[in-house]
């Protein structure tokens, strides 16, 4: 049966398009949701999308976090649903207290637009585990607050746990500390990155192809998951 | 009516690029006397009946502020002393 990965789309969505897209690509049936529906219409999966949910106001994701659908999505997280929050995304999530730490604006102020090789630092997660750890992949970066920071004691727990899932290589685009592009939970399923794996699955759109693998990952993830 | 203001800041520890921004910009006003600048947010709460510290202050700490970046204080001031009242 065919994986239906659920992409949400929030008041101020951009790639929610683009990661549906990724998902049908993979060869998963994307199902789009819908920020006021608390309904998950059954998805194996959920995608929640890179843009400025809400405008950003208050905070990047903070209004997105009490959203209806994230109401059910924190719950069905921490009941193991794989969950992957891209950019605007991975802020939701650390908002949602899913993912520790915060996103911050960039330490240089700009907004930043450029293709990014990342090292794949943990192929243990529901979203990595069709890369070779140590692997190093091509996908665009693009935000302005997308500096990571936590304390000392979070960033060496998640550092002696392997829960740093990428980091970024030949120049850290934001100013992020230990050069985190992203992390995970505690179980691997729920997985935070800021840049943009969803534009990077079609010779003709993305650098390169290496986005790909986030997705089809969980499809991986999916069969082998226990009913 | 009295309001509730929430002052957010950033913690001390997390730097903060666009207060360095300003201070950076000073020396162009001539000002060279300050050693640093922090940028916040100040929030005026009106209820609908008599103002709720403790609501604020819950207020404050699931919504306005993130804690583990922000720090934030919560007081009532009169309605003289609203942003609206100065303006």
């Amino acid at each position: 049966m065919t994986a239906r990965v659920g992409v949400v789309t929030f008041p101020g969505s951009l790639d929610d398009g683009d990661a549906a897209r990724a998902v049908r690509i993979a060869g998963a049936e994307p199902v789009r949701l819908w920020h006021g529906d608390p309904a998950l219409h059954g998805v194996d999966a959920v995608v929640l999308p890179g843009g400025f949910s809400y405008g950003d106001y208050l905070r990047c994701g903070a209004i997105a976090r009490f959203a209806p659908v994230m109401e059910t999505i924190v719950g069905a997280a921490q009941g193991g649903l794989p969950v992957l929050g891209i950019c605007n995304g991975f802020q939701i999530l650390c908002e949602a207290h899913l993912l520790p730490g915060a996103l911050t604006r960039n330490q240089h102020l700009h907004f930043r637009n450029r293709d990014q090789v990342l090292r794949i630092e943990s192929a243990g997660t529901a979203w990595t585990n069709a890369f070779q750890p140590g692997q190093e992949v091509l996908i665009p970066v693009k935000n302005g607050e997308g500096c990571y920071v936590a304390d000392t004691a979070t960033l060496d727990q998640l550092e002696a746990e392997g829960r740093v899932v990428a980091r970024y290589v030949g120049g850290n685009p934001n100013g992020s500390q230990r050069d985190i592009a992203a992390i995970t939970n505690a179980a691997g399923n729920v997985v935070g990155i800021m840049p943009h794996p969803e534009h990077a699955v079609e010779a003709l759109t993305g650098p390169s192809l290496d986005g790909l693998g986030f997705f089809t990952s969980v499809l991986k993830h999916l069969v082998g998951a226990p009913a | 009516m009295p309001r509730v203001v929430v002052d957010v800041m950033l913690k001390p520890e997390i730097l903060d690029p666009q207060g360095q921004a300003v201070a950076n910009a000073l020396p162009r006003l001539g000002v060279g006397d300050v050693a640093s600048v922090r940028i916040g947010r100040r929030i005026e709460i009106e209820f609908t009946g008599e103002p709720d510290l403790d609501r604020a202050r819950e207020i404050a700490d699931k919504l306005l502020a993130n804690p583990v970046i922000e720090d934030f204080t919560v007081r009532l001031v009169e309605a003289d002393e609203t942003a609206d009242a100065r303006s």
